[in-house]
């Protein structure tokens, strides 16, 4: 049998579901395909076993941040365990049954499984508890309210008898599903808001954990892929004798497949081979060429509209301003890798994927295999960010493996993984605000022009207008009081059609950069500092405006800075989150721009762990900072130019500032972070470096853009020019 | 163009046949299965295949196996028995540095190295050690901090609560 047996017997299970809140509680015998009526499909269990341990298995996959340790704590709390006692299982690939609540199948993404399971989890937990202590009391025939629990014991508070969870497991399989069950006061609790050390960090410290490269099945052989940047083309086969270290070549219609005893023997001997390639689907396009088209279709092709505020009008703005994005690779550390065995009529893969069940449609898609006879190893992820959400690399090693009868495990180059991203689209934004007599907006129009991710990932996603909500996220949410606001979305396509993905902070990277540095332009237009600006705009969302005033106030906002330096400062929702960040910079070099300090404060509803909303906090900053200074992809005759850190620079020790993560205390929802970093960290960086410099970067990444005025005013022609018609101007004449 | 190399990996003699030119971090993942020391960019980019040849760190992903003669090689599976590796990896734990834990291995061995020649380093000691090892999820502060911990066995960094039997009932703030 292919699958593990999901639910040990002899346990009492409660199973919910993470998409409603039904709960059902069934009996030792039950299996899964029985658990519940039809209209009830569980996808997550808790099971107390009856050598005491309770075990949650849940569909989320844990990337590094967290979940697991934060999922276990919720359940511990409401089941009054401790945390010790909780074992959390990953749920096997099956989509049918570990559907998530905000996403469509079972996947992990978009900074949704804390804000999916919150609820759910600690009712289920709050359920089984209930049950148990019903067992107990209706036991020694007390009530139930004269009982209680502590670290899974359960006692009669009068005559001090008391029961293991254990022992009640068959008992508490009888006792009927409560239909009300309270949940545990916030003041009460004493495992959420610690800063447990998450389960995983053990062994990551040790070298233990196995990612997904690290798996290697007995016989198992290693693939090294030739696949040409461009994208569509096709090797042109040729019949060369095998080279020497090479066990076999497969050849698919996209790419070759050398395959040897290790990486190493199978990535030099393609490195030798010289392949032909048919360029006759591909479109050779250029990064001059990409901006060129996407400008022409954001002043020509249809715009969908977003928001169209009745009370807009069209007035004439007093400012606008066009924000150009450029693409982005994931780059995560663990370059793309899966492992497949391909037997007779079953298959086995081993893979770090943030999406086990869109792993497991595609097998079955590509093999005809039964689901049942496919299983899916999934291991931890050496990073995600949006990228082991896809499953093209995964797809072609099934390809390759089912020519092979051993299993084959295929990595990626770091080129390779480089050059065959499916990028965060690039966007060109434009924006304009017409103003009241004090410099506030009160007309806003936005116009986006991008790529939806959506419409190829998630159709069912696509709101009712046709417009990709990712794409506008951050844009027609605005949390700012102005009065008439107008949001265009027009859809765009890279030039060769190729796929382009989620990417760590997804529609609000964009947004929130041109909606923050452009409010940093009106400010700076009204003669207003930018943070009493935001705080006359943000009168009516007071979470918001609780972290704009923390985070100055921790930052010393209106310290006074030597010349050279600067502080910016960005505000934002997302991901259900509040969070505003102030960065200084120090510009005094011409070189370069150094990052010196980073205050970030956030409200993200209630802190389930600290420790690793800080972390996931402090990694998105570095990580949006990484984008905002130097990140781009750029395309030379239809292909990525980038190929290794080189050349696709990420932020290094030596370049990170000082930062200091501030979180509110709050009884609110808990919501999202993993994202939240990365989406405020550039914004507030560009605002700094106007603040220094009177620069103002419109065009991303920051380092060219700098790099480039600096150079056009250092005397150079330009500026020169510049002068003559300003001085012309100054004396009253037509320039 | 095969030869046989006998290796002091971890302290133990290990023979491999392989191509002199073939990068220790291909002979240690695929040849001996010691597959904590990892794979990021292959030219010495990234430092996530960092090991020690005689207590230095060096990037295994160029140095060709045909190099290392009787050198001793430490990976992460075995530098916590070495005293400078048992202090970080503690470190590391207390503070919890790793998020997907890809690049930490080499982080680790790269801090160690660097408490092996320097004791107590200075903050540009830490940045110029460490600036070669790649984080993608930005770990950095917490790596600069732990390598402080370890060092001084101070830190105004939040500690991490270790779970276990007595650990929730009666929490001590940290
Ligand atoms: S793999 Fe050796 S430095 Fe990146
Ligand atoms: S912890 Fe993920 S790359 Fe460093």
């Amino acid at each position: 049998m292919l699958r593990r047996e999901l639910l040990k017997t002899g346990a009492f299970c409660v199973a919910f579901s993470l998409a409603s809140k039904n709960r059902q509680a069934f009996a030792k015998s039950a299996t899964p395909a029985d658990a519940g009526n039809a209209a009830f499909s569980p996808n997550a269990f808790i099971q107390v076993l009856p050598d005491g341990q309770v075990r949650l298995t849940i569909p989320n996959v844990e990337m590094g941040q967290g979940i697991y340790t934060s999922e276990a704590a919720i359940l511990a709390e409401e089941m009054d365990l401790g945390l010790d006692q909780v074992i959390v299982d990953h749920a096997p690939a099956s989509p049918e049954r570990y559907t998530m609540p905000l996403q469509a199948t079972q996947l992990t993404g978009g900074s949704t499984s804390i804000r999916g399971s919150w609820d759910v989890l600690r009712s289920a937990g709050a359920t089984a508890r209930l049950m148990l202590i019903n067992a107990a009391a209706s036991r020694w025939s007390v009530r139930p309210d004269s009982c209680e629990a502590k670290r899974g014991v359960i006692t009669h508070i009068e005559s001090g008898r008391s029961l293991d969870y254990a022992m009640l497991v068959d008992d508490a399989q009888r006792q009927s599903v409560p239909d009300v069950v309270p949940l545990k006061d916030h003041r009460r609790f004493t495992i959420i808001g610690k800063p447990w050390q998450r389960t995983d960090t053990r062994d990551k410290v040790l070298g233990a954990t196995r990612f997904g490269i690290d798996a290697q099945p007995p016989g198992h052989k290693c693939a090294a892929v030739i696949i040409n940047p461009v994208w569509h083309a096709r090797p042109r086969l040729q019949n060369a004798p095998l080279p020497a270290g090479a066990h076999e070549i497969v050849a698919l219609d996209d790419c070759l497949a050398v395959i040897a005893d290790d990486f190493w023997t199978a990535s030099e001997v393609a490195r030798t081979l010289s392949v032909e390639w048919d360029y006759g689907r591909c479109t050779p396009f250029d990064t001059a060429q990409l901006r060129k088209a996407m400008n022409h279709a954001a002043s020509n092709a249809e715009a969908l509209t977003a928001r169209h505020d009745a009370s807009w009008s069209g007035r004439t703005p007093a400012e606008s301003a066009e924000y150009e994005f450029p693409a982005l690779a994931h780059a995560a550390l663990e370059p793309m890798n899966a492992t497949v065995a391909c037997r007779k009529d079953e298959l086995e893969i081993w893979i770090g994927t943030q999406a086990p069940g869109r792993v497991l449609d595609a097998a079955h898609r590509l093999t005809g295999f039964p689901k049942e006879r496919i299983q899916v190893h999934n291991h931890y992820l050496g990073g995600g960010f949006g990228r082991r959400v896809e499953t093209d690399q995964v797809e072609q090693a099934i390809r390759i493996a089912m020519k092979v009868d051993y299993p084959v495990k295929v990595i990626w180059s770091r080129a390779t993984d480089i050059r065959r991203d499916l990028p965060r689209p690039p966007f060109l934004d434009r924006i304009s605000a017409a103003l009241d007599d004090d410099g506030f907006p009160i007309e806003w129009t936005d116009h986006i022009t991008g790529c939806s991710i959506f419409t190829r990932f998630a159709p069912q996603f696509m709101r009712e207008d046709g417009v990709d909500p990712d794409t506008v996220d951050g844009a027609d949410n605005l949390p700012y009081s102005i009065p008439s606001v107008h949001v265009r979305w027009t859809p765009f396509d890279m030039p060769d059609e190729r796929p382009i993905g989620w990417w760590r902070g997804v529609g609000p990277t964009h947004n929130l950069f041109r909606v923050e540095c452009f409010l940093d332009e009106l400010a700076d237009h009204a003669g207003i500092d930018p943070y009493l600006y935001r705080a006359r705009l943000l009168q009516h969302s007071p979470r918001l405006l609780k972290v704009l005033h923390l985070a100055a106030e921790k930052a010393d906002w209106h310290r006074p800075l030597d010349q050279g330096f600067g502080r910016g400062i960005a505000v934002g929702k997302a991901y259900e989150s509040y969070v505003c960040a102030v960065v200084e910079v120090d510009a005094t070099s011409t070189s370069e721009i150094r990052l010196t300090r980073c205050v970030c404060a956030v409200d993200c509803g209630v802190v389930i762990n600290p420790n690793t909303i800080v972390a996931q906090i402090e990694g998105g900053l570095i990580f949006g900072w990484t984008a905002a200074l130097w990140g781009e992809l750029t395309y030379a005759a239809g292909a990525v130019e980038q190929s290794n850190f080189h050349d696709y620079r990420l932020m290094r020790m030596n370049e990170v500032p000082s930062i200091a993560v501030h979180l509110v205390e709050s009884d609110e929802h808990p919501s999202g972070v993993g994202e939240l970093g990365t989406a405020i960290a550039s914004p507030a960086l560009a605002n700094a470096v106007f603040n220094a410099t009177g620069f103002r970067c419109r065009r991303l990444p920051l380092v060219p853009a700098i790099a480039e005025h600096v150079q056009s005013n250092s005397g150079g022609l330009k500026q020169r020019l510049d002068n003559l018609v300003s001085s012309f101007t100054r004396q009253g004449g037509e320039p | 163009m095969r030869s046989t190399f006998t290796l002091n990996i971890n302290d133990e003699r290990r023979t491999v046949t392989a191509p002199p030119r073939m990068p220790m971090l291909w002979v240690l993942r695929d040849l001996l299965a010691l597959t904590g020391t990892k794979y990021g960019c292959g030219i010495a980019q990234c430092g996530a295949c960092t090991v020690h040849l005689d207590g230095k760190a060096l990037r295994s992903c160029v140095l060709p196996v045909g190099d290392v003669g009787d050198g001793h090689i430490t990976t992460i599976e075995a530098v916590g028995r070495t005293d400078n590796g048992e202090k970080v990896q503690r470190a590391w734990m207390e503070i919890e540095v790793a998020q997907c834990g890809y690049c930490q291995p080499g982080q680790i061995m790269a801090a160690v190295a660097l408490l092996n020649e320097r004791p107590a380093p200075a903050d540009f000691e830490i940045d110029a050690a460490m600036s070669g090892n790649l984080c993608r999820c930005g770990t950095y502060p917490r790596i600069r901090e732990a390598i402080k911990l370890a060092a001084t066995g101070k830190t105004d960094a939040m500690r991490t609560l270790v779970i276990g039997p007595s650990a929730d009932s009666e929490v001590k703030e940290p």
